[in-house]
Parts: structure tokens; sequence; C-alpha cells
């Protein structure tokens, strides 16, 4: 079996004095996809903002593509092949829809990521693309956030509660665009809050408890029970 | 019987430690002795001492103003002139007294200084810094309009109101020695004061966090604009002072940018700012400098500069700050600690 | 007609000042640094010029061609080493070391070159001009400049607006993390900002260093000058930095007419009034 394409291995982060993650090792495989759910405040986002290099973390703490990244800033890891949609999308007020799509693939890096492949995957942002990013819709911005990760070419896409804020059905209208993502080969390491969606489209599940992995394992074989449990820490 | 009412009856607040007591000891006993330097030191050594007084005094006021109220003012020159400017005017103009001359001037400009707020307080942060430059631009171009005081070229103080301090020439440098002293103490008395009241709290308050202090219903325009008159009143009044001593005026020496914000602002930064020893550390170091460099002219202010510059970026807190965070020390009792 | 003459002037004038703004207005606009000693830089562009001029032999208006790389160079060099240190939302470190700044190139200057006043010789430019009839003459190097000063404005708003460096400055300004998550390093992105304001800052100062006498002392003014148009015009555009340094030469050429003296009083009139009227600016972008 080859490496896995991403190892944390004993990643402790912080928020100054405050301890968020405690020793969390994880492992995804190239072309896999992994949830990571936990209650509000477990660490999940830290979790991925570790990986993607927005938080500091040992050197070997994190490895990616079997070399070890913890020591590099986020903007190298981008260079390397990951990619963050991070929480609450963030996208930039100052450029419109297509500008902030341009910027994701700001690198070049190659790969079946284009502009005209991400208006396929979204066709509703083809109609918007010269209107200010911010003045969309919060599904259609999310669908912009993901749009521009992914004009990175990344080998690991790395998505922080995407379904935040957003009505059900575009949730699931998001969701059903997943396949068409992974399809190339794409890992995934998807946040969420919302378990159910998140055991659908994964394979392996983490469940994070106050910055510890509490539970790991692959979707179909976990009991509702032992994720209730593992979730609230009962 | 009421719990909370006697809890708020228990608790009090403290603000000496051991080294605020030996500080203000150091700081009585140094009072004591420069009141007494007409008795020990010679002429030069109180025009000396004036000099430090004043730049401490204008140190303390910007420290005030920028460290404290968070007012970055690259323009107190506009003030330090103005005071002058309205001495010169105030005694050759409408016969009143050099002494009176002095708070008559601060007052002036403190009224001034209220217009000048409305106006620049439009601005923000950076831009707020360049405004009050702009300002004291204008304030020194009218100046040089202003022919009877000597236009362009400036003036100089008639004998008449200078020998009207005191009759002889020693008592006249006695008496600015001690004005200059008085100011100085009474300036950094009333900014000790100040932090120490509930308006000190809220201006650090103001300055760590001006949004939750305005969420906690701290009136920060109010009190800023206060800091800004009162500051402009302070700066005015050692402005009169130090042109009464030097005796001529120009639109050009008033107004400098150099010598009334660069070095004050050097001072301030190398000594320390956001707290009250700041400016007085600075200016030790200051005219300790001064002293073993000035021939080199030019190139002191340049070396002042490189100074601050790697003063700021790699100890913001001057010299005071490390040594306070070190030592945990402090010359005045203005720490707040609970005590029940 | 004297009248409309002077007017003219000032809007020639207007174009120098502007180009002063802009610079200053990138640089806010990307990363929220009002640098005190943008007007030092100016003058420090144009010794540049001088001894560019001196040690090739070539016009003044040529060195343009050796000041612009050699500033541009400076400007990322003192982002990168000095000014990156400065950033990160506490006020006093930028304002307090570019004011350093100001004062180590000005003593910098007077210790090279002394105080005396220079100023760069152009040839027939300088006093050649045109005539537009009715009695109306520009001299031909004021429309030079005010030409060039309308090209680098539109310079820069193509390149904000059109370019992927553009893009990565707005972003960067938006969100600085995130553009991280672009690739982008800020450091790099931030010295690259300051590397274009100096390449401006390299254009006004050889049209200073030409059109007027010059010395180390100098510097504040043209800040000053540059601050006001920005101002005046609105924060966060370019073109209304244009209109703001027009107003501010026609309102000191207007002073100027009126009595020499009150040349500067009036443009910093001008400057209150607009600031007690209209504090935003006449142009001011909808974002703050």
């Amino acid at each position: 079996m080859p490496d896995p394409l991403l190892e944390v291995r004993a990643l402790d982060a912080g928020y100054g004095d405050f301890q968020a993650l405690f020793g969390i090792s994880l492992d995804v495989a190239a072309g896999q996809v992994v949830a990571v759910i936990g209650a509000n405040g477990a660490g999940k986002s830290t979790l991925l903002k570790s990986i993607a290099g927005v938080m500091p973390s040992r050197r070997d703490a994190v490895r990616f593509d079997g070399e070890p990244v913890g020591d590099l800033p986020a903007y190298r890891r981008v260079a390397r092949g990951i990619a963050l949609v991070p929480e609450g999308r963030r996208l930039f007020p100052s450029l419109s829809v297509e500008e902030n799509l341009k910027i994701g693939g700001q690198l070049g890096r190659p790969g079946p990521w284009t502009l005209p492949r991400i208006y396929d995957l979204f066709p509703v942002l083809a109609e918007r693309r010269a209107m200010p990013a911010t003045s969309l819709s919060g599904g259609q911005q999310q669908m912009v956030a993901i749009g521009r990760a992914l004009m990175s070419n990344p080998k690991l896409l790395l998505c922080d509660e995407i379904s935040l804020g957003l009505a059900p059905i575009v949730v699931r209208e998001i969701y059903a665009r997943l396949p068409a993502i992974v399809g190339e080969g794409l890992s995934l390491v998807i946040v969420e809050q919302d378990i159910v969606q998140a055991l659908a489209a994964a394979s392996q599940v983490y469940c994070l408890q106050e910055g510890r992995v509490a539970l790991e394992g692959a979707a179909g074989a976990l009991t509702r029970e032992a994720i209730a449990a593992a979730y609230f820490g009962v | 019987m009421s719990v909370t009412a006697d809890a708020t009856r228990s608790v009090k607040v403290a603000h000496a430690t051991p080294s605020s007591r030996i500080g203000v000891a150091l700081f009585v006993g140094a009072v004591i002795v420069l009141a007494a330097a007409p008795y020990w030191g010679d002429r030069q050594a109180l025009r000396l001492l004036a000099e430090i007084f004043a730049y401490v005094a204008l140190a303390s006021l910007w420290n005030l103003l920028a460290g404290y109220a968070g007012l970055v003012s690259v323009g107190q020159q506009a003030y330090v002139g103005l005071g002058a400017y309205l001495l010169f005017a105030l005694t050759m103009l409408l016969d009143i007294p050099p002494l009176a001359a002095i708070p008559l001037a601060g007052l002036i400009a403190a009224i001034v200084a209220v217009p000048v707020a409305a106006l620049i307080f439009r601005l923000r942060g950076h831009y707020f810094a360049i405004g009050t430059w702009v300002v004291a631009e204008v304030f020194r171009l009218l100046a040089a309009q202003v022919s009877v005081l000597g236009g362009g070229s400036g003036i100089s103080l008639p004998v008449g109101i200078i020998t009207a301090i005191a009759p002889t020439r020693q008592w006249r440098e006695f008496i600015v020695y001690w004005v200059a002293l008085a100011l100085v103490v009474m300036v950094l008395l009333l900014i000790v004061w100040l932090l120490r009241s509930r308006y000190g709290l809220a201006l650090t308050a103001i300055r760590d966090n001006e949004l939750a202090a305005r969420s906690n219903g701290i009136d920060v325009r109010r009190i800023k604009l206060a800091i800004y008159v009162g500051v402009a009143f302070g700066t005015a009044m050692i402005g009169a002072l130090i042109f009464l001593q030097k005796i001529r005026i120009s639109p050009d020496t008033a107004f400098s940018v150099n010598d009334w914000t660069a070095f004050v602002i050097f001072i301030t930064v190398i000594g320390g700012i956001g707290r009250v020893e700041g400016p007085i550390i600075g200016t030790i170091v200051f005219f300790l400098l001064r002293q073993t460099l000035a021939d080199l002219g030019s190139l002191y202010l340049l070396m002042l500069g490189a100074v601050a510059i790697v003063v700021m970026l790699n100890a913001p807190k001057g010299i005071w700050g490390l040594i306070a965070d070190r030592f945990g020390w402090q010359m005045f009792p203005l720490e707040r600690r609970v005590i029940s | 007609m004297e009248w409309l003459n002077i007017i003219l002037q000032g809007v020639l004038v207007g174009g120098l000042y502007a180009m002063f703004a802009a610079g200053l207005s990138l640089i806010f606009g990307v990363m929220r640094l009002v640098n005190i000693a943008h007007g030092d830089l100016i003058v420090l562009a144009a010794y540049v010029a001088l001894v560019a001029t001196d040690t090739l032999g070539v016009n003044p208006l040529l060195s343009l061609v050796v000041v612009v790389p050699v500033m541009a160079a400076i400007g990322y060099a003192l982002q990168r080493l000095v000014l990156n240190r400065t950033l990160g939302g506490d006020l006093l470190p930028p304002l307090l070391v570019t004011f350093g700044l100001s004062v180590i190139i000005q003593n910098g200057l007077l210790e090279l070159f002394t105080a005396d006043s220079r100023k760069l010789q152009a040839g027939a430019i300088e006093t050649a001009s045109l005539h537009l009839g009715g009695g109306l003459a520009v001299g031909t190097l004021p429309l030079l400049q005010f030409v060039v000063a309308v090209a680098v404005i539109a310079g820069l708003q193509a390149l904000f607006y059109r370019t992927a460096l553009g893009r990565a400055f707005r972003a960067t300004s938006d969100d600085q993390p995130v553009a991280q998550l672009m690739g982008l390093d800020n450091r790099h992105v931030f010295a690259l900002a300051m590397a274009l304001s100096l390449a401006v800052v390299a254009v006004a100062g050889v049209f200073l260093a030409v059109r007027a006498n010059f010395d180390p002392s100098i510097g504040p003014a043209r800040l000053i000058f540059g601050f006001e148009a920005v101002i005046m015009g609105g924060l966060g555009s370019l073109w209304g930095t244009l209109a703001g340094g027009i107003i501010l030469g026609v309102a000191q050429a207007i002073g100027a007419q009126l009595d020499p003296g009150w040349q500067l009083l009036a443009g910093h009139i001008a400057f209150l009034v607009v600031l007690a009227l209209r504090p935003e600016g006449l142009f001011p972008k909808v974002q703050g």
C-alpha cells in the first residue's frame, strides 16, 4: 500500500495560552474522502488550519506527499497542492466572481481545473461572473469559494464547514457536485457539523472531542450510538 | 442587609508599590534639589536645566496625547509656536506682564485648539497625523504674515518687557528657571493625577480597544477632545516660556518640526511610550547623547532617527518599558490593585 | 484672460501634485500604511536624478531610465527589510518608523549634498511654450508633466483592475490570511506595492528636479501636497486624486496671484475647507 497523501502525527495546536488540539493523528489516502466531525469548539477548524499552514506546527507533525511540511507557511503549501476552502467562505470583497476564481489560479499549477471547467461545475456562477463576489447568495458564494480553491489544482482539498448558514436544499446541491470534484483523484477532507452529509460523502470518519480524536473508522462501519457517544463525550 | 452594598464598600483600590514609594521619594528629593539650583548652579547649568524641563514637559504631553489617547500628532509644534507668538503679542501689543502672559497664552491656545480639533478629528489614524502637520504649517504661514510681530524674519522681545520680570539679570534668570521647574512639575503631577482618576482608566481602555471602550459607555470623542485641548494648553505655555528665555522669535524657529516634534517623539519612543516615566528617561538619554555628539550636526539627527527606528522595531516599549516589564517597577503610584 | 492662464498653470501643476499623491494613495490602499517619508523619497529621487545626470551626461528627463529602477529597488528593499515589520494593526510603529526614516533621509541628503539649492536643466524644453490661441499659452514642460501624470494614473488604474498583480494587491488588501491561501506571499506583495509606489515617486522626483529648485528640506511640503490631494479627492480613488491635485494647484495659483506670500496658505485653506464641508472627499470610493 502506498504511503498516505496526508499524514498528521501527534499534532498540537493552540491560540496563545489556549491549547485546541492534543496529539491529533490522521491519515488521508490519495483519492479518499475523509470527514472530520465534532461539536463546536472540538478543534475541527484548527485542524484544517494546521494542515493548510494558516496555523504553525512542528515540522514533522504534518507530512504531505511524503515530505514534512509543518514548517512551511500557507502560501508554500498551496504550491505543493494543499488548498483550503475557509470557514465562512472569505471571498475577496474587492474582486468580482471571476476575479476571485482567477486569483485561486494565481500560481498556475497544472491540472484539470480551469475557469471554463469551474463554470461547467457551477453554471450559475458563469451568469454572475462580473458581479462583486460578496453580492451573491450564501450558496453561490460557497460555490465561488470551492471553485477558487479548485483553481489551484490541489491534490488535497480541505473544506471547512461548507454547509454553514446554508439552506438544506442548497447544501444538497453542493454536495451533489462532490463526486465530480473527487472524480479526478482529488483527496478531500470535509469538516462538517452536518453529520448526515459528511457520513454520506466520506469513506473514513474522524470524530473530534475537545481537541482529541474520540473515534475513527470507516463511515459505513460506525454505529449511530458510537458516533453520538464520541461527539458529545458521554 | 445588602450583600452587594457591603461588598463595594469593602473593596479598595491601591496604587502604590515599593518601587513607586522609592520613585516618589526620589522625585520629591529631586524637585527640592532642583528648586535650590540657583544657589548651587551657574547660569549655564540653569539654562540647560530649564531646557531639560521643557523637553520633559513637552514629551510628557505628547506621550499623553499619543501613548494614552491614541492621537498621534506630528504637529505639536503648532502649539509651541502659537504659545510663543501669543506671549510676544500679549506682552508687546497689550502690555501684559510676561509671567501673566504665559498662562494666558496657554488659555488662548486651548480655545484655538477646539475648532482645530473639530476639523482634524475628521481624519483617522495616519491621516490625522499628517493633518496635524498641515495645521502647524498653516500657523507658521500665518505667523509669517503678521508684520507687527516681525513677519517672516522674526522679532526680538523689547528690553523693557524683560526687565519687567525682575530688577536684576540674576533674579530674572532665577525666576524664569523657577517658572520652568514649576511648569514641568505641574505637568507631571497633573498627568499622574489624571491617570489615577477614572478618566485615566477610561484612557487606558481607549488605548487598548477603542470600540470596546465605546460600547462600555465611555464617551471616547469627548475624552479625546479634552486631552487634545489640555495638551495644547500645556504645550503653548511651555512654548511661551521657551521663547521668553530665547528672547527672539521667528516663524521657522517657533514652528520648527525638528526641535519641537522630532526630538520630542524620539525622546518619548526611546524612553518608553505609554508610560509616565518614559519621557523622563528619554530626555535624560537624549541630553546625554547631545552632550557627547552635538558637534556632528545633521549626522546627530540622522543617528537619532536610526536609533528611534531600531528601538521602535525591537523594543517598542522603550527603555522604561523594558525595565518595567523586567522588574515590575513604577516610579509613580499608578498601578491599580484591588484589595479587600 | 490672465486669470484663465493662471488657472491653466494651476491645473498643470495639479498633475504633478497628483503624482505625489498617487504613490501615497496606492500604499494606503494596499497595506493601510501612510509613509511619512514619502515626500523625502521624492526629493531623494530628485538627487538620484542629479547624480545620474551628472555621471551619464544625459538630459534629466532621460535619467528616468535609471532613476525609476533604482527607486523601485529601494522601495522593495525598504518594505522587505524595515516596513513589513511595522505592519500589523497598531498605528504607532509604521508612523514612527517612517517619521524616523524621513529624518534620516533629510539629514543624509544634507550630509551628502549640503543645503544648497539645485535644479536640473532639461534644455530648450523648459522655455518652450504652446500657444493655444486667444492669448492662452502653456509651457511645454508643464504640459508634458501633466500628460505624464494622467498616463501614470491611467496606468495604475489599469494595473490594479486588469492585471493579475492588481488582483493580488486588492486581494491582499482585503484579507491577508486568505490571500496567503491563494499562494501569495504577503511580504513579497507588499514589497512590490512599495516598489511600484517609489517608481511613481521617481517620475515625480525627476519632474520636480527639472521644474523648480530643490534641496534636502523640501520633502515634508511635498508630502503635505500629496496628502491634501488624496484627502480632497477622496480615499481610494486614483482619478479623485487627480482632481484633488488639480484643485490644490489651482488654489495655490490663485493665491499666488493675489499675493506671493499666500500661495501655500491658499492651498492649505482649500484643503481645510474641503475637510470641513466634505470630509470624505469629492470622489470617494464606495467602500472604505
